[in-house]
């Protein structure tokens, strides 16, 4: 990985060929090489390497080759730091863009959530992957010919002035940042679980994993190590659903056949929803639901009367001389009675929450099931709201649009967001493939088990997390109902090689997919958030003169910096991270997007315009996630019903959806009441809109 | 700077073809899914709506973003805006 030539011409040009070609070798030997590596762990195994050696090898040699990417692709030069050369092919782009993209929710939980979610699941699907059109027909192409270094660094020169700049790079950080404690998070967790250390160990483990790679070598060691990243986690995906598909249809492409096996989880749902066994669980939990709810409407009486009757009932069995079991078993339930009335309250909080279990198996074909015409509306209108706005913000989202600053050339970044696609494409159609092939095996052969042939890989994993997966025997039948099955997403994943009867070191092979799905893009994510706050910040609003080397030094400063302070937060493990995440969504879609758009197509927005528009879609998106989810609401003591804040029907989750539309009424309202923007800003408009054009003076490239 | 004519049918065919592609996203995307409830017939073993949002609005995506870049690579050429010769 040489320096790059400048410019164009015939040099050029065969630099950057027989470049791509020496790339293309190098990764191909790299991806045997990798092959090779599971094959030796996998006779190893057979050998009788211990497991936790696996977990050991598998975590070091990954780490320690992205540590090495990253020495190699060490970098003090600007251009190379923050864009790694503009030299990036588009096929390599669209993998690291791949990897950028693709977190620990996306390896580990998607196929959990679409298992859970049935239909509404593919909110997601459809959400992370359509956005791409929007960046490859709106966006990509054009940032690509206006060549700087960050998103806030278009809004600086198209709206002039800093203040766009600076809203561009607070609403940067604000997006980034939650998104990047939800990775190193993720990557506390599989560390922890490849290697056994405590979780919050774990996260400085993997932190340095991070920091070594984006550290020396900024975007340039950060894209060759996400390329080296997507090649794992695809590998580490598609063997395990490889294997079940071929053990469970005898055809070892899931995608293409699991619509048949869709069909006997359908048959299968349908069976279950009225078999007696079911139903008597389901009623068991209804009951238990209720006699708590009951109990919750006067926690201080109900504690008071519950423990008064079960002392009453030992006195009673003591006064009858009953048999010494009886009065044991009289005292034992005394004793388990929560020991304050608080305790009680929780528990019984606890309790009423089975509610949920009480229900019969969601029918996982059904779009937006509902019990009723309008329950079903709002189902759709929500489902419908989620996927807008997933979708508009991937296409806002700065570590995923600054990729596109990378490829050589217009032509080049317009291919690479088709292999970006491409590449998440892979997965994220094989993800629900995945999800009914497990359901299909949970339903038929773990449903109708005695309790003492349980499979082995249920008995592990209920020793590993309860919360993951929970079989507890509710009618004592000696036999598993679906209904006694408690799952948590992510088991879906995690247990597919035990499931598929695949060795131990498959499993160490999906930890380290995950591993390098959520290192990628924390490394995206903190590469820009560092260069939000020296590049846009420092560079262009401290301290202008400031000379490249002294520049790219502030920036790997600042990325120790944010990266420990995200990695403490992550320590202490906060609780909404799912809705954090979310959030980022709503924020990027609502600030970043409308003003993108508009200054690429429309010559008449201008800097006021742009300023309020940001800050209008920020603020009502803010404002409506304030009043309506629990935690926010609870953090700004917002009191007054959920039901007064919620317009028609909308979660929380999608309030991007009033963010967006209003983002762009005020940037074209208030650009229509202010003067049009200056001549050079037009010529400027003009020139990210042609691959090159004649006479064109303007230069935009940053260097 | 003055843009010529061409430039401007250039330019004019970049937002045909973008507004084109845009409109198929907009209907593979919230139209069919709008709907999703009615299309509920066999597709190869899947039913319709759940095909479509599992897998085949993807391959739609996939394929407009392909041929975008194709269209447009090829336009560049022939209203002489593309780049040098760097690749």
């Amino acid at each position: 990985m040489a320096a790059p030539a400048q410019g164009t011409g015939i040099f050029a040009a065969s630099s950057q060929r027989a470049f791509y070609a020496q790339i293309k070798k190098v990764y191909a030997f790299y991806t045997g090489g990798f092959l090779l590596f599971i094959a030796a762990l996998a006779i190893l195994e057979q050998l009788g390497l211990p497991k936790n050696w696996i977990g050991y090898l598998f975590l070091f040699a990954t780490i320690g080759l992205y540590a090495g990417i990253g020495v190699m692709s060490r970098t003090s030069d600007a251009t190379e730091y923050y864009v790694a050369g503009r030299r990036v092919p588009a096929l390599f782009n669209g993998m690291a863009t791949g990897a950028d993209w693709m977190s620990a929710a996306s390896f580990i939980g998607m196929a959990g959530t679409l298992y859970l979610l049935g239909y509404n699941g593919l909110a997601f699907i459809i959400g992370w992957t359509g956005g791409y059109v929007l960046v490859a027909l709106l966006l990509a192409p054009y940032l690509r010919k206006f060549g700087q270094f960050t998103i806030p660094d278009f809004l600086g020169a198209r709206y002039g002035g800093n203040i766009p700049r600076l809203i561009g790079l607070l609403a940067a950080i604000l997006c980034s940042f939650t998104y990047v404690v939800a990775q190193i998070y993720g990557v506390g967790i599989i560390t922890a679980r490849l290697t056994g250390v405590p979780m919050e160990l774990g996260v400085f483990l993997g932190l340095a994993g991070i920091l070594v790679c984006s550290f020396l070598g900024g975007m340039r060691a950060v894209t060759w190590t996400q390329v080296a990243q997507y090649i794992i986690l695809i590998i580490a995906y598609m063997i395990p659903v490889v294997w079940l598909s071929v053990k469970q249809t005898g055809i070892p492409l899931p995608q293409f056949v699991y619509g048949k096996v869709l069909e006997r989880v359908s048959a299968r749902e349908a069976e279950l929803t009225k078999d007696p066994k079911e139903l008597q669980v389901r009623d068991i939990f209804k009951q238990r639901a209720a006699t708590a709810a009951a109990q919750l409407k006067d926690v201080e009486k109900s504690y008071a009367d519950g423990k008064a009757e079960l002392a009453a009932a030992v006195a009673k069995a003591e006064a009858d001389n009953a048999a010494p079991d009886v009065v044991d078993a009289a005292k034992k339930a005394l004793a388990a009675f929560p020991s304050d009335a608080a305790t009680a309250k929780a528990l019984w909080a606890k309790e009423s929450q089975l509610a949920k279990r009480a229900n019969p198996p969601i029918h996982h074909a059904e779009p937006f099931p509902g019990k009723d015409e309008a329950a079903r509306d709002v189902s759709r209108r929500n489902f419908l709201a989620l996927v807008f706005c997933l979708m508009i913000g991937t296409a806002a989202l700065p570590h995923i649009l600054m990729r596109y600053y990378t490829t050589p050339s217009v032509q080049q970044a317009r291919q690479s967001v088709f292999w970006s696609l491409f590449f998440i494409f892979l997965l994220y159609f094989t993800a629900p493939a995945l999800a009914v092939l497990v359901k299909y095996n949970v339903y038929t052969h773990l449903v109708g088990t005695a309790y003492a042939a349980i499979p082995q890989w249920v008995a592990s994993w209920q020793k590993v997390d309860p919360a993951l997966l929970s079989i507890i025997d509710v009618n004592r039948d000696g036999i598993v109902q679906l209904a006694e099955i408690a799952i948590g997403g992510d088991i879906v994943v995690l247990a597919t090689p035990e499931i598929a009867g695949l060795p131990y070191v498959i499993s160490g092979l999906v930890a380290a997919g995950g591993l390098a799905a959520a290192l990628s893009t924390a490394d995206g994510l903190l590469l820009t958030i560092a260069n939000a706050l020296s590049h846009d910040f420092y560079y262009k609003m401290l301290d202008p003169s400031a000379s490249t080397t002294r520049r790219v030094t502030v920036s790997k400063a600042l990325l120790l910096v944010v990266a420990v302070f995200a990695a403490i937060i992550a320590a202490q493990k906060p609780a909404d991270i799912l809705f954090l995440v979310s959030a980022a969504f709503s924020f990027a879609a609502a600030s970043f997007f409308p003003a993108l758009v508009l200054g690429i197509f429309w010559k008449r927005a201008n800097k006021w315009g742009a300023i309020f528009g940001m800050l209008a879609g920020l603020g009502i998106t803010f404002y409506y996630m304030a009043t309506t989810q629990p935690w926010l609401r609870s953090v700004f003591g917002v009191t007054t019903p959920v039901q007064d804040h919620i317009w028609w029907g909308i979660a929380s989750i999608s309030a991007g959806l009033w963010g967006v539309p209003l983002g762009f009424a005020v940037i074209i309202v208030v650009s229509l009441l202010t003067p049009a923007p200056d001549r050079e800003t037009q010529d400027m408009v003009e020139h990210v809109r042609y691959p090159n054009l004649a006479g064109d003076t303007i230069n935009t490239v940053g260097t | 700077m003055q843009l010529t004519q061409k430039h401007q049918e250039y330019w004019g065919k970049n937002l045909q073809i973008t507004g084109i592609l845009l409109f198929i996203w907009f209907v593979v995307t919230f139209v069919v899914t709008f709907f999703a409830r009615d299309l509920q017939f066999n597709f190869f073993g899947w039913p319709f709506a759940f095909y479509m949002a599992a897998q085949g609005s993807l391959i739609i995506y996939v394929f407009i973003i392909w041929y975008y870049a194709r269209y447009m690579n090829k336009l560049d050429i022939e209203y002489d805006v593309h780049e040098g010769e760097e690749d």
